[in-house]
C-alpha cells in the first residue's frame, strides 16, 4: 500500500490501527455515512504525478505566461524584493506554523507581528495596528464597518470615487447587505451630514495624483464622523501621514513593501487607528506581557472582540489573515530602514517623472492633470489609438498604458532602469500619430 | 459561595439594581464576577443613551470570554462609572461597590419583575 | 528552543543599512536633473535645502527630488520615520533567532483540531516561488497570462470533481472570507428571485465561531439550532425554525465534534423544501477527501480551506485561500461578489494545485480514510484516561472532555484541559485545540491528519497517558507547565487590561 510519499502508512500499520479502532477495513470507518453519500465513481482528476512530472507540468504552464517589464501599478507595484525576504519567510518554523494560539512555542510569530504592528504605526503615525487583513480593498471595507461601530447611531458612509476601482468594488460588495448606506462621491465633503459615520478617501487617487487633504479632518470631525485614509505604505515614507492629515483610521495594501506582484496575491492589508478606537479594530492583535518568571513575552490579546469568543457580536468575522506576508513586509522594512524606503521613493518618483516628460516629448500624449503632483504613477491623454499603443508595448515586452477612465496609466518603480524607460519611449515614438 | 447584598434587587442575568428615587444604579453580582474571572474591560454605553429592560447595554470582557450586560430596567443612562475604564478589576474586587451605570427609569413598575436577594440566592449557586 | 529577547528596533544603529539599491536618482537621470537645474524648480530645491538643514542626507535628497518634480512641501511627510537601521546580517540573525522560538508542522506533530495541520510538501513551495508566476501583474492582458489562467481553471475543475460542486471562485483569502462570500451568494440567489424576506440563517450551536460572525457581517440574523445528546443537529429542533424568512443553514459535516451528520439527507430536503439553501463550511472537509462529496449531500454553496485540506502552509495565520464552490442553483451568481482586490491568493492556489496533481485520482481516495483512521486510533487508545462524551466512530477529529482523573483532592485543584495542553508542549508536541467546541467545558479537540506515521501517533498516545498519570499523581506538575519552552505561561490579564501593542 505504501506508494505515496505523503502517506507514511504501511499495510501492517493500517492493520494495527484498524484493529485498535475496532473496524474491519477503511470503509468501516465510514459506517456512519449513509451509503448514498459514499462516492463510488472514479474522481475526475489526472493520474497521480511524480514530483518531477509536477515540476515539468508547472514549468510548461509558466512558459505560457509572458514575462513583461511592468510599467503599471493600480494597486500592485513591482518594487524590488531583497533576497533576504524569501529566505527568511521560507523558514519552516514560520511557514508551517498555525496561528500563535500556544504562545509558549510561538514567540517567533508573535514577536514579528508585534514588530509589524509597530512599523505600521510608525509609517502611518497612528496608535494601534492589528496583525494584518486580507488585502487593501477588504481592509478598506472593514474600516468603514469599523467607523459605523465606533460612532453611535450612524449608519451611512461616504466613499471617494477617486479610489482605485478594485477598492470601490470590494467596498460595494462588503456593504451591500449589512444595514449600512454607502454614498460614492467625487467630492466627499459635499455629502457630510448628521448620519455619516465615516469618510474614506485615498492618499493618492486612481489617476496617481497625490491628494491635498487640508481641511478634510476638520470638516469630517465637525460632522461627527471618522476620516479613513487609504494609503500606499511605501509612499508614507515621504508623503504626509494619515496622522498628519488628522485621519482616524488608515488602511491600505502592504504589497508595495517588497511583496512580489504574483498575479494579485498573496498580499496583506493593514489597518491602523487612533487609541480611542482600539476596541473596535477588527482581527488579531499581539500585545506585550511578561511570563510567570518576569521574562518579556508576547501574546494574542484583546481577544474578546473576536469571532471565536463573541461569535455574531464580533467586530469582524476575520480569523486567518496574512501573517506570513506581514513578516514579509516586516523584514522588508527592517532591511530598508528610513533611508532605504526614502530612496525607493526617490528613484521611483524620479523615474516616473522622467518617463512622464519623455512621453510628452514624443507628441503622442497630452497632460491629463497638468500641474497636479504625482509620485510613481500617473495618467496621460493618449493621442494615438490606445489598443495599438498597448499592443506595440506588449510586442516589445512592456506592460504599460493600461486604460483607466479614458486615460492611459503608467507606473515606474526603482526596479525600472533608465535604459528600460528609454526603450519604452522609443517604442512609443515608433507609433504613427 | 458568592456574596449577596441583601439591600439590592437582582436580575436573572446577574445584574444588581440599587434604587435611589427614580434612579437605578446598576452593577453585576459577586456570582457574575466570579464566573467571569479577571475582568479586563467593561464596554459601557454613553450618557444620554437609552436602555431597554432585557436588552444588552454593554459587555464584560475577560481574557478568553465576553459576557453581555442586560439592563434590568428601561430608561436613559444618566451616569457611567468612568473609573472602570482604567480599572475594570474594581468589579472583581468589590462587585457591589463598583456600579457600572445609573439609569433614570421610565417605568418604575419594572422593578417589580426583579428578584429579591433571597430569590436571587436560589439562582446564584 | 532557546529564549531570545530582542526586537528589531533594539538592534538599530544610526547610519547602518541593510538595503542595496541603484545609485541616487540625480546620478541616474542627469537629463532630468539638467532640465530642472536652470528653471524655477531648482531655485525651489535650493530653498528647500536651506530650510531643511536639520534633515538627514536622505531626507534632503528626497526633498530635492520632490522639488524638482513639483511635489509641494505641504503634502510631504514632516515627522521622522523611525524604522530600524540595521545591516543585512542583523536582519538575518534576528529573524532566524525568532524562528527558533516557533513550532511548525516541520518541527513536530501538530494535532490542532479543526485546523488540519498536515505536512506541507516542499515541491509546492518551489512552484509557488517560480518567477514565471510571481512576476505576473494582476492586470496583465489575458493573452500574457495563459499559464496562470490554466492554473486557475485546472484547480477549479479538480476541486469541482472532489466536492461535487459546479465551479469555484478563488477571490476569498481565508476560510472566514469564503464564508462571507458564500453567504453573499446565498443572498444574491434569494434577491434575484425576489425573495427579499429571507434574512435569517440557521447555525448549529457546535459551529465554528466564524459561521455566526460571517453571517452577521453579511447582515443576516442568526438562528441557533441545538445539538442533540448524540452531538448531531437535532432534526426535530430544526423543523420549527424553517420558514419563509430562512435564507439557509450553515453546516460543517463532519461537525466540530468530528461526527458525521448522518441525517444530512433529510436536513437538505427540509431546508430546500422551505426555500432555503445549504452552506457547507469546508473547514472539516479533510475526512471526506476522496470519499464523500458535499455536492452529493445536497449542499448548494461551500468553501474549502486550501491551507487545511489541500496542504498549503498556514504561515502562522495566513496567507490562506478559501475558494467558494457552488452547485447548479447558485451558479449564475458565482462571480457577483468582489470580496478581494484581484484574483485571490494566487500563490496559495499554485501550491494546492500541485498537491492535487501529486495525489491524483489514485491517492486522493486514501487521504480522507487515512486521516479518519489516525483519529480513531488515538481516540480508542486514550479513552480510558480522557473523558469521551460521545463514543461513536469519529471522522478526522474527536473531542475529549478533560481528564477522567484530574487529581483533584483536598486543598488541591485538579488538572484542567489547559494544563494538559501546556504539559504537551514540554514533551515536544503542539497542543490540540482546547475549549472548543463550547458544548463541553474541558474540550480537547484532536486531529492527527493522514500524514503522521503510526510511530508518531504512538509517541503522542504515550505522552498523553503519561500526562494523565502525572495529573493523577500530582496535578501541580501540570499546573506549572510548560517548563521546557522559551517562556512560561504569560500574564494575559495584564496584557488585556493595559495593552502594549507597539514598540
Amino acid at each position: 500500500m505504501a506508494g505515496f510519499s505523503y502517506f507514511p502508512h504501511t499495510d501492517d500499520d493500517i492493520r494495527v490501527m484498524l484493529e485498535r479502532a475496532g473496524v474491519r477495513n477503511l470503509d468501516g470507518l465510514y459506517s456512519d455515512v449513509p451509503a448514498d453519500f459514499i462516492y463510488q465513481g472514479e474522481y475526475d482528476l489526472p493520474d497521480a504525478m511524480s514530483e518531477q512530472q509536477v515540476r515539468d507540468f508547472f514549468e510548461k504552464l509558466g512558459e505560457k505566461n509572458t514575462k513583461l517589464k511592468v510599467f503599471v501599478g493600480q494597486g500592485a507595484y513591482d518594487h524590488y524584493v531583497p533576497a533576504v525576504i524569501p529566505y527568511i519567510t521560507s523558514r519552516s518554523e514560520f511557514l508551517t506554523a498555525y496561528t500563535p494560539y500556544q504562545c509558549e512555542i510561538s514567540q517567533g510569530t508573535l514577536r514579528y507581528i508585534f514588530e509589524w504592528q509597530s512599523m505600521i504605526c510608525r509609517l502611518t503615525g497612528l496608535d494601534v495596528s492589528n496583525a494584518s487583513m486580507y488585502d487593501g480593498p477588504s481592509a478598506a471595507a472593514e474600516a468603514l464597518r469599523m467607523a459605523v461601530a465606533c460612532t453611535r447611531k450612524r449608519n451611512k458612509v461616504i466613499v471617494s470615487t477617486k479610489l482605485m476601482q478594485n477598492v470601490l468594488d470590494v467596498v460595494k460588495t462588503y456593504l451591500k447587505y449589512p444595514d449600512i448606506e454607502v454614498v460614492f462621491a467625487w467630492d466627499v465633503l459635499d455629502e457630510l451630514g448628521p448620519d455619516v459615520a465615516g469618510v474614506l478617501v485615498p492618499s493618492i487617487c486612481r489617476h496617481g495624483v497625490i491628494q491635498d487633504l487640508t481641511g478634510y479632518a476638520e470638516k469630517v470631525h465637525e460632522a461627527g464622523a471618522l476620516l479613513i485614509e487609504y494609503c500606499d505604505p511605501s509612499a508614507l515614507a515621504v508623503l504626509k501621514t494619515p496622522d498628519e492629515w488628522g485621519a482616524d483610521i488608515a488602511v491600505g495594501d502592504a504589497q508595495p513593501l517588497g511583496m512580489p506582484i504574483c498575479y494579485g496575491g498573496p498580499y496583506a492589508g493593514f489597518i491602523a487607528c487612533k487609541q480611542d478606537y482600539m476596541r473596535k479594530i477588527p482581527g488579531r492583535i499581539v500585545g506585550q506581557s511578561v511570563d510567570a518568571s518576569g521574562k518579556r513575552c508576547f501574546v494574542l490579546t484583546l481577544q474578546a472582540r473576536e469571532q471565536h469568543i463573541r461569535r455574531e457580536k464580533a467586530t469582524s468575522n476575520i480569523c486567518s489573515n496574512e501573517s506570513l506576508m506581514a513578516l514579509w513586509a516586516t523584514v522588508y522594512l527592517s532591511l530598508m530602514g528610513p533611508e532605504g524606503l526614502r530612496k525607493v521613493n526617490e528613484l521611483s518618483c524620479a523615474g516616473a517623472h522622467y518617463l512622464y516628460d519623455e512621453l510628452l516629448k514624443t507628441g503622442r500624449f497630452e497632460e491629463a492633470f497638468p500641474g497636479r503632483p504625482f509620485l510613481k504613477e500617473f495618467c496621460l491623454k493618449s493621442k494615438v489609438d490606445i489598443p495599438t499603443l498597448q499592443q506595440k508595448l506588449l510586442d516589445a515586452g512592456f506592460f504599460g498604458a493600461l486604460e483607466i477612465d479614458g486615460y492611459v496609466t503608467f507606473c515606474v518603480t526603482e526596479k525600472r532602469t533608465k535604459e528600460e524607460i528609454d526603450a519604452l519611449v522609443n517604442v512609443v515614438r515608433g507609433i504613427a500619430l | 459561595m458568592s456574596k449577596i447584598n441583601d439591600e439590592l434587587l437582582y436580575s436573572e442575568s446577574h445584574e444588581w439594581v440599587k434604587v435611589d428615587g427614580n434612579i437605578a444604579i446598576i452593577g453585576v453580582s459577586d456570582f457574575a464576577q466570579e464566573e467571569m474571572g479577571d475582568i479586563t474591560y467593561v464596554d459601557v454605553p454613553a450618557e444620554g443613551d437609552s436602555v431597554t429592560k432585557g436588552e444588552d447595554f454593554g459587555a464584560l470582557e475577560s481574557v478568553k470570554a465576553s459576557s453581555e450586560l442586560y439592563s434590568p430596567v428601561s430608561g436613559e443612562v444618566v451616569a457611567v462609572n468612568e473609573e472602570l475604564e482604567d480599572k475594570p478589576e474594581l468589579i472583581n474586587e468589590d462587585p457591589y461597590g463598583a456600579w457600572i451605570i445609573k439609569v433614570e427609569m421610565s417605568d418604575n413598575g419594572e422593578l417589580e419583575d426583579l428578584l429579591t436577594a433571597a430569590a436571587y440566592a436560589e439562582i446564584a449557586k | 528552543m532557546k529564549y531570545y529577547d530582542k526586537l528589531i528596533f533594539e538592534l538599530s544603529h544610526p547610519g547602518r543599512i541593510g538595503y542595496s539599491l541603484p545609485a541616487a536618482a540625480l546620478q541616474q537621470y542627469p537629463f532630468f536633473a539638467e532640465k530642472c537645474s536652470s528653471g524655477a524648480a531648482a531655485d525651489d530645491a535650493a530653498k528647500t535645502d536651506k530650510a531643511t538643514a536639520s534633515l538627514s542626507f536622505g531626507e534632503q535628497r528626497f526633498a530635492r527630488v520632490a522639488a524638482l518634480c513639483n511635489i509641494p512641501k505641504a503634502i510631504l511627510r514632516e515627522s521622522k520615520l523611525d524604522l530600524p537601521e540595521v545591516s543585512e546580517v542583523d536582519v538575518v540573525r534576528h529573524y532566524t533567532n525568532l524562528s527558533q522560538m516557533n513550532f511548525g508542522v516541520d518541527t513536530g506533530f501538530y494535532p490542532l483540531g479543526s485546523c488540519t495541520m498536515k505536512y506541507n510538501p516542499k515541491i509546492n513551495e518551489e512552484i509557488a516561488n517560480h518567477p514565471l508566476f510571481t512576476g505576473l501583474h494582476p492586470l496583465q492582458p489575458a493573452e500574457t497570462v495563459k499559464g496562470a489562467q490554466e492554473v486557475i481553471d485546472g484547480l477549479d475543475k479538480a476541486l469541482a470533481a472532489i466536492t461535487g460542486m459546479k465551479h469555484f471562485t478563488f477571490l476569498p483569502c481565508a476560510g472566514a472570507h469564503g464564508e462571507l462570500t458564500g453567504l453573499m451568494l446565498m443572498r444574491e440567489y434569494h434577491m434575484a428571485r425576489g425573495d427579499a424576506a429571507r434574512t435569517k440563517v440557521i447555525v448549529p450551536d457546535s459551529a465554528h465561531g466564524t459561521n455566526p460572525a460571517s453571517a452577521a457581517v453579511c447582515g443576516l440574523e442568526i438562528v441557533e439550532v441545538k445539538s442533540g445528546a448524540d452531538g448531531l443537529v437535532d432534526v426535530e429542533s430544526l423543523k420549527p425554525l424553517l420558514g419563509p424568512d430562512i435564507a439557509g443553514i450553515m453546516m460543517t459535516n463532519p461537525n466540530t465534534l468530528g461526527l458525521f451528520e448522518r441525517q444530512i439527507g433529510e436536513i437538505a430536503k427540509l431546508v430546500h423544501d422551505c426555500g432555503g439553501l445549504l452552506y457547507y463550511d469546508g473547514a472539516n472537509m479533510n475526512p471526506l477527501l476522496g470519499k464523500v462529496r458535499p455536492g452529493d449531500m445536497g449542499f448548494d454553496i461551500m468553501h474549502l480551506n486550501l491551507h487545511k485540506t489541500f496542504s498549503t502552509p498556514h504561515g502562522g495565520g495566513g496567507p490562506g485561500s478559501g475558494p467558494v464552490g457552488v452547485g447548479e442553483r447558485v451558479l449564475p451568481y458565482l462571480h457577483t461578489p468582489q470580496t478581494s482586490g484581484f484574483h485571490g491568493n494566487f500563490g496559495v492556489m499554485l501550491r494546492a494545485y500541485a498537491y492535487i496533481l501529486m495525489l491524483g485520482k489514485q491517492n486522493v481516495k486514501l487521504a480522507g480514510p487515512l486521516a479518519v483512521l489516525g483519529a480513531n486510533y488515538i481516540k480508542e487508545s486514550l479513552k480510558d484516561c480522557y473523558k469521551l462524551p460521545i463514543p461513536s466512530v469519529c471522522k478526522h477529529e474527536f473531542v475529549f472532555d478533560g481528564l477522567i482523573n484530574d487529581g483533584a483532592r483536598e486543598g488541591k485543584a485538579g488538572a484542567t484541559t489547559l494544563d494538559v495542553a501546556k504539559r504537551l508542549l514540554d514533551y515536544g508536541f503542539h497542543a490540540p485545540t482546547i475549549y472548543f467546541p463550547l458544548l463541553f467545558h474541558q474540550a480537547i479537540m484532536i486531529e492527527p491528519t493522514e500524514t503522521e506515521s503510526l510511530e508518531t501517533l504512538d509517541e503522542f498516545i504515550a505522552v498523553m497517558r503519561k500526562i494523565a498519570a502525572e495529573a493523577a499523581e500530582d496535578p501541580d506538575i501540570l499546573h506549572g507547565a510548560p517548563h521546557n519552552t522559551p517562556i512560561g505561561r504569560p500574564d494575559e490579564t495584564t496584557a488585556a487590561r493595559n495593552p502594549i501593542l507597539k514598540a
